[in-house]
């Protein structure tokens, strides 16, 4: 096990920049998720650490060794793929003993090595099958196997569930996990799935367009999105966002929003009176009250039954505002309703650049 | 089944009996003259079947003529060319599959240039470059020719092949460890066997079926290949007709047998990459 | 692309040596296809084309004087000349079309499923294997009245007002070494269109189907625009082969009747080894390479625009 320290990693394609200077460390042992929309730039930084990308500029470190300018054998990680780039020629041992076989390793080592993974994996039976003939989910299994049997330095998943059926992802999203509290290996994670992201990070790490956004725990983007694209890629139903004007002279702390509404706001905002700012409040923090209770006005369009609970979209000062409640038959359409933003759960962007203000 | 459907499968039966017939027919022509004795030979020529069949022909080629050499010589040269065209084909096609280089446009235009050379013009400064060599008249020579002539589309062959193969199969053995070398020999030229099968017959039938080179660079028996020495048939055996058809149904042989198990992988290995391109 | 973006943004660290020895990998690998193409193509080429501008006569120790431009004069002046580029662009014209169209039915037809599939493609592809001179000298028989029945066929057909040999019929005789090149080139375009239609999404038919197309609709809004960059490159390929591509017409006919099936690649060949006039020969052969070329690189312009659009 091993750290990686990313220092000023920059990434260019003739004169299309990919990645604009990333600057990471992650601890020994520690679970980062890398994750935003396809072209944001994480695979690239994933094939960089693997030796598989060429670095721009900027220097790699794993365990502390320098590693820009070794070739992927060298640097002793393990990857698993989106496609698993299982060798369609080999049987699921053979597949697994590759990287060893490679090594030297002794013979009875690595069948002790195979044995354990499979053990693992529940591989056990299939061992003498070709991929050919394997389900996606075995096919997955055999692809963390190959990682495993290696124990290397840190492990690498480039968005290893995206070609699994949805019940199926989320029991290898609970293995993968359990692998890892077994294993605590050094592992990056890259995904576009925010609860992939949410579920198996110890650090979510949340890019757009080559350049950092966030570093933090799952809790800590959910609760504190830096801004808005943060704030906007994780939660879903997604956050409600509305465009508004800060007020501090003359009341209270205040944003006005379209249509005469104020939503007072808490203390201790970094804006000044009159600057356009975005409102953000996540769907299940609004807060639904049948009749006219207190609040804005709204008249449900729309009613989505989620079994789990059920999102609601009202329309409110020309907007639509979706609030999500555990509660059944809170509202059917047709119903006017009230809802309320409650002041310590409003998240405040600065509109034009989108930074957490407040 | 629905009348429709019956009706289109019938015609589609059909159709292909035809193309069938139209491409064997030929072959059925050829063998059928190889099997006539000559004294039937004009008076029955437009009959389906002699009425008397003899392997006359075939025994005098195979004892009395210098077939079996020639038969030899074009062994050596079809089977070296192929299996050299393929080793050359198979590195350069990788390079070009595999790899995003400054050079690669000007590689792929050179080789799909070489494919308009109009080659008569090639061979008198092609003989003059080879004879201070002693590179004519012998089989080396022809081989080198050969080789140089088929690596183009060869390589193109090959290159659709590898772009069929993941990229993503030779990353996980380099992760695993292995150089791109070993990731090349070990992963990835496993899996492109049968485009190496197709390519191997391809050229096999291309470097069998070669005239114009081998009536150029070769002028003794003992270095023809039988190309040429079917050709020999004509001015020595006065137009030995019957010889010369029993001579090219036994040069048929293998260039067909090799074709007929490989012409499957030619179309399975260009399914995966050609589109693409 | 890689090239460029090996290019360093900040300094470049790594060791000299390493970034040569990653950058020269893939000609490292072409080299040796290179250098045999090069020493036995590129050369003899440049040879080929001094040839052209100079006087060379084989077995004549007085020929090799430069004559600048004399051959191309005399080209202008040669009707042989004329006619075969004419001859050629009929020769060529009509084999690669009927080749197409012949072999995209047969590919079509081979992308339906059925018993005995692989052994009927296997059969269907078989004239490929055949030496090229070979089915000539076969086909000028089955072309002859006294020895092959083609010509008692097309006269009960009524198409032939008697049983005569097309191939000594100045009208007709072009279509004999057509219908050998034909037969012999159907299955080099049924493979190659044969993996494009195979490489086509199944699912793309069905949703298709489902919207009402009739096979006819299908065939002209997913198969044609799926095949055509393939069909693109196949037909400049083949066109340039066979343009190229006398041994047929040598075998069958030798330019025969009156000319009437001398193409510049066989009228080439009778330069060269008939009449051991290789400067001709070369100056007419640089004047196809020419007209090749121009030929190819409008293919190629025209796939790029329609790769475009799809």
């Amino acid at each position: 096990m091993a750290s990686i320290d990313i220092a000023a990693i920059r990434k260019a394609y003739g004169s299309t920049h990919v990645l604009h200077g990333v600057d990471l460390t992650i601890k020994d042992g520690e679970f980062v998720v890398l994750v935003g929309p396809s072209g944001c730039g994480k695979s690239t930084l994933l094939r960089m650490i693997a030796g598989l990308e060429d670095i721009s500029s900027g220097e790699i470190r794993i365990g502390g060794r320098r590693v820009n300018d070794l070739d992927p054998k060298d640097r002793d990680i393990a990857m698993v793929f989106q496609s698993y780039a299982l060798y369609p020629h080999m049987t699921v041992a053979e597949n697994m003993s590759y990287s060893l076989r490679l090594r030297k390793t002794a013979k009875d080592k690595i069948s002790t090595a195979i044995a354990g993974a499979g053990a693992k994996l529940g591989l056990g039976a299939l061992m003498e099958r070709r991929p050919k003939a394997l389900s996606g989910g075995q096919r997955q299994r055999v692809a963390m196997g190959r990682a495993i049997v290696r124990a290397p330095k840190a492990f690498l998943f480039d968005e290893p569930l995206s070609n699994l059926d949805a019940r199926l992802r989320e029991q290898m999203r609970g293995e993968i996990k359990k692998l890892h509290q077994d294993l605590g290996a050094t592992s990056i994670y890259v995904t576009h799935d925010q609860i992939e992201a949410m579920t198996l990070a110890d650090r979510i790490v949340a890019m757009n367009a080559g350049i950092v956004q966030q570093v933090g725990s799952p809790l800590d983007l959910y609760d504190r999105p830096a801004n808005l694209f943060v704030a906007g890629f994780m939660g879903s139903p997604a956050m409600n966002m509305f465009a508004g004007t800060y007020r501090n002279s003359g009341g209270a702390p205040r944003v006005e929003l379209a249509e005469g509404v104020a939503v007072p706001v808490g203390e201790g905002i970094a804006a000044a009176d009159g600057a356009k700012v975005t409102l953000g409040i996540r769907p299940e923090h609004v807060v639904v009250t049948r009749g006219g209770g207190p609040g804005i006005q709204a008249f449900i369009d729309l009613v989505e039954p989620t079994g789990f609970g059920t999102i609601l979209h009202a329309s409110a000062f020309g907007s639509d505002v979706k609030a999500f409640s555990l509660e059944r038959g809170l509202a059917t359409r047709g119903d006017t309703v009230s809802v309320a933003f409650p002041v310590d759960r409003i998240h405040l962007f600065d509109h034009e650049h989108g930074a957490r203000i407040g | 089944m629905r009348p429709k459907r019956l009706g289109f499968t019938i015609l589609h039966r059909a159709a292909i009996l035809a193309y069938i017939a139209f491409a064997l027919f030929p072959l059925f022509w050829l063998l059928k003259v190889s099997i006539t004795p000559n004294d039937l030979l004009y008076g029955e020529g437009v009959r389906m079947w002699p009425s008397r069949s003899t392997f006359d022909h075939y025994v005098f080629v195979l004892e009395h003529s210098d077939f079996p050499l020639f038969f030899r010589n074009s062994l050596i040269v079809s089977l070296s060319t192929a299996f050299i065209v393929t080793a050359l084909a198979s590195i350069a096609g990788y390079a070009l599959s595999r790899f995003a280089f400054r050079g690669k446009f000007w590689i792929v235009g050179l080789m799909l240039l070489t494919q308009m050379f109009p080659l008569v013009m090639l061979i008198a400064p092609i003989f003059k470059i080879l004879s201070p060599l002693g590179l004519t008249n012998s089989l080396t020579g022809l081989i080198i020719v050969y080789v140089a002539f088929n690596v183009p589309f060869a390589t193109f062959l090959m290159q659709s092949f590898f772009d069929g193969i993941p990229k993503d199969l030779e990353e996980a053995a380099m992760i695993d460890g292995a150089t791109r070398f070993k990731a090349f020999r070990q992963i990835i030229l496993p899996l492109t066997l049968p485009g190496i099968a197709a390519t191997l017959g391809f050229v096999f039938t291309a470097a069998w079926s070669e005239l114009l080179f081998a009536l150029m660079l070769i002028s003794g028996v003992d270095a023809s290949t039988f190309p040429v020495g079917l050709l020999s048939f004509v001015s020595k055996f006065s137009v030995d007709f019957g010889q010369m058809m029993a001579a090219g149904v036994l040069a048929l042989i293998p260039a067909c047998l090799f074709f007929f198990f490989i012409q499957r992988y030619l179309v399975q290995g260009l399914t995966a990459g050609a589109v693409k391109g | 692309m890689t090239e460029a973006a090996r290019a360093p943004i900040g300094r470049d660290r790594r060791p000299f040596m390493r970034r040569f020895a990653i950058a020269a990998e893939p000609y490292l690998y072409s080299a040796p296809a290179l250098i045999l193409i090069a020493a036995v193509m590129l050369v003899p080429l440049v040879i080929g084309i001094s040839y052209a501008f100079r006087n060379v006569i084989l077995l004549d120790p007085f020929s090799g004087g430069f004559v600048g431009l004399e051959h191309f004069r005399e080209m202008a002046k040669d009707k042989a000349f004329w006619l075969a580029l004419r001859n050629t662009v009929s020769w060529t014209g009509w084999s690669v079309l009927l080749q197409f169209v012949f072999g995209l039915i047969l590919a079509l037809l081979l992308d339906q499923p059925f018993k005995g599939r692989g052994l009927a493609q296997a059969l269907c592809f078989l004239p490929w294997a055949v030496p090229s001179f070979l089915s000539g000298l076969n086909w000028a028989w089955m072309f002859n009245p006294v020895i092959g029945p083609i010509p008692h066929w097309l006269y009960g057909l009524g198409i032939l007002p008697a049983p005569d040999n097309i191939l000594a019929d100045p009208k007709l005789a072009m279509w004999g070494p057509i219908v050998a090149n034909v037969w012999w080139g159907i299955p080099f375009f049924a493979i190659t269109l044969l993996a494009a239609l195979q490489a086509i999404p199944r699912d793309l038919y069905e949703a298709a189907a489902i919207d009402g197309a009739t096979p006819f609709q299908r065939f002209r809004s997913i198969t044609l625009p799926f095949l055509a960059p393939t069909i693109a490159i196949t037909v400049m390929l083949r066109t340039v082969w066979i343009a190229n591509f006398a041994d047929l017409i040598v075998v069958m006919t030798n330019g025969g009747p009156a000319d009437r099936t001398q193409i510049i690649a066989s009228y080439i060949f009778t330069q060269a080894f008939r009449r051991l006039d290789f400067g001709y020969a070369s100056a007419i052969a640089m004047v196809l390479l020419a007209l090749l070329l121009v030929y190819s690189l409008l293919i190629v312009l025209l796939r790029q625009t329609l790769l475009k659009e799809a």
